[in-house]
């Protein structure tokens, strides 16, 4: 048996709700999130789903509500109730984030390599060396070619910048990784590059991820389960072949079959 | 659990079964696909699903997997551990426990990945549980055996399968799945674009399956094919409420 019972929840989201001003844009949404699983949060702009992303990365306090996080020596720990010191702890250790613009998420002005190590020598490690060959390791983890080391983020196709701000992000082996819209802007090609290695270094880790998308196919490929968002709630939530295939909710329905088959 | 209670406990069991799919964008159209069905499926049982097309054979197949949730009655399958699970409630984790231990699920089509090989493909369930208890490697060498079995050219094993012919890809699905048996194995159509000399090789391994004590739910178009594998026949009535 792999502990199926037995194992907790790596997040565990409950009752949160996030306003700007009067307006609430995140409204009483809960779920679990387990070790290795990959949830895709889709819905159209304005459904609150990128605020809801950065709620529970504890990028955007919410108004009501608990996010908890399993800290691997503490168990489930609230996360708006740490310390700061140790909420940006957890965000260079045991998560990512992936911004959909990697410009958000790189330091455009400094070397690849300056750029996939920067996490490691936060966490204290110094060694120029095996900084270099952890970093060396990763661009070719996510096929960026070595001799593209010391060149700049901002000489690299969008492809590439997104592969190097996901490299940048792994290369502590978090559990987990927050994706917001990774594949949008892209061209389908490149896109089709991307999610493989996404979803080959998901499986390769054990690593979960929660991945906001309006694409279904992203979806549908990366992620075990879906929520979808309509107006800040969350109107349906399962297993993401069983949403797709037999969606129950009015606008999930309309999502579905507003998709245009190639 | 004795070997004889072992073998008289079923593997499926379907009871009241009934799926409506209510369409909020026709005008809140209801239609119903399936009703107060019932079935039991022993293990080394294959049993065809029969009757014309748009009877709702697909829609069992897929209330049992879990791709379409029940509308009422109860789908109840055994897990590793001898305890039913009621699909109609299970989590969603619980139900991607049953789908990695339990059941196996073959559609008409595969349903092809970007970039991804082949063999890679075939290879995949057998890596799925997180738990490494195989090699990449190993997998590998197991997913040649089966790619070589279904007759896949070795020239193929290295391409992604989205330029493979339908016969090709329907191998590839079945080569997926038969990697790793699970004691519940629902097939739609297994041998529908197949070569006879193919369609024989799935015909023995439906055969082995059998007789390793595999519960097998299916739908079989050719009767040929139906003869051989099949132990028992439901046949699905057109619905009262349709008529």
């Amino acid at each position: 048996m792999t502990g199926f019972e037995t194992q907790q929840p790596l997040m565990r989201v409950q009752g949160l709700s996030c306003a700007y001003g009067a307006r609430t844009v995140v409204r009483d949404i809960s779920f679990d999130l387990w070790p290795g699983e990959v949830l895709a949060i889709v819905g159209e702009s304005g459904s609150g789903k990128t605020t809801l992303l950065h709620a529970v990365a504890a990028r955007h306090t919410p108004n009501a509500g608990q996010v908890y996080f399993d800290l691997r020596d503490q168990g489930l720990q609230e996360i708006y109730g740490m310390s700061e010191a140790q909420r940006r702890m957890l965000a260079r250790t045991d998560w990512g984030f992936v911004h959909q613009n990697a410009a958000d998420g790189l330091r455009m002005n400094v070397s690849a390599g300056a750029n996939v190590s920067e996490r490691l020598m936060a966490l204290g490690q110094r060694h120029y060396g095996q900084l270099r060959a952890k970093a060396m390791d990763w661009l070719e983890r996510v096929e960026i070619e070595r001799n593209r080391i010391d060149d700049r983020p901002n000489t690299f196709s969008g492809g590439m910048r997104q592969r190097l701000q996901i490299a940048r992000n792994l290369i502590t082996q978090p559990r987990l990784v927050f994706m917001d819209e990774p594949t949008s802007g892209l061209d389908v090609s490149v896109q089709a590059k991307l999610l493989d290695m996404m979803r080959t270094l998901t499986r390769q880790m054990n690593l979960a991820a929660i991945i906001v998308t309006h694409d279904l196919a992203v979806a549908r490929l990366l992620a075990q389960r879906m929520m979808v968002m309509q107006n800040g709630q969350a109107v349906e939530m399962g297993l993401t072949d069983q949403v797709l295939d037999d969606p129950q909710h009015p606008y999930t329905q309309l999502l579905v079959s507003s998709v245009l088959q190639p | 659990m004795t070997l004889h209670s072992m073998h008289t406990t079923p593997m499926l069991q379907m009871k009241n079964l009934s799926k409506q799919f209510l369409l909020h964008l026709q005008n809140s159209t209801e239609l119903t696909v399936l009703q107060d069905f019932h079935l039991t499926l022993n293990p080394g049982e294959c049993v065809r699903l029969s009757g014309p097309s748009g009877m709702g054979k697909s829609t069992v197949l897929k209330l049992a997997y879990g791709n379409y949730r029940a509308s009422s009655g109860e789908i109840l399958v055994r897990d590793t551990q001898g305890q039913f699970v009621d699909m109609t409630k299970a989590s969603a984790r619980s139900v991607l426990h049953l789908r990695t231990h339990s059941m196996a699920y073959v559609s008409q089509f595969l349903r092809v990945i970007p970039r991804v090989a082949a063999i890679d493909i075939v290879a995949e369930p057998l890596l799925d549980n997180g738990l490494d208890l195989v090699s990449r490697e190993q997998a590998r060498e197991q997913a040649a055996h089966w790619l070589t079995r279904l007759r896949i050219p070795e020239s193929l094993w290295q391409l992604p399968p989205a330029t493979f012919s339908g016969g090709e890809q329907q191998r590839i699905n079945l080569a997926r799945s038969f990697i790793k048996p699970r004691p519940l194995l629902l097939l739609d159509e297994p041998t529908a674009s197949l070569d006879p000399v193919n369609t024989q090789t799935v015909i023995d391994m439906i055969g082995q399956a059998r007789q390793d004590g595999i519960a097998i739910l299916g739908i079989f178009h050719d009767d040929s094919v139906a003869q051989e594998v099949v132990s028992r026949t439901v046949s699905m009535q057109p619905l009262e409420t349709n008529k």
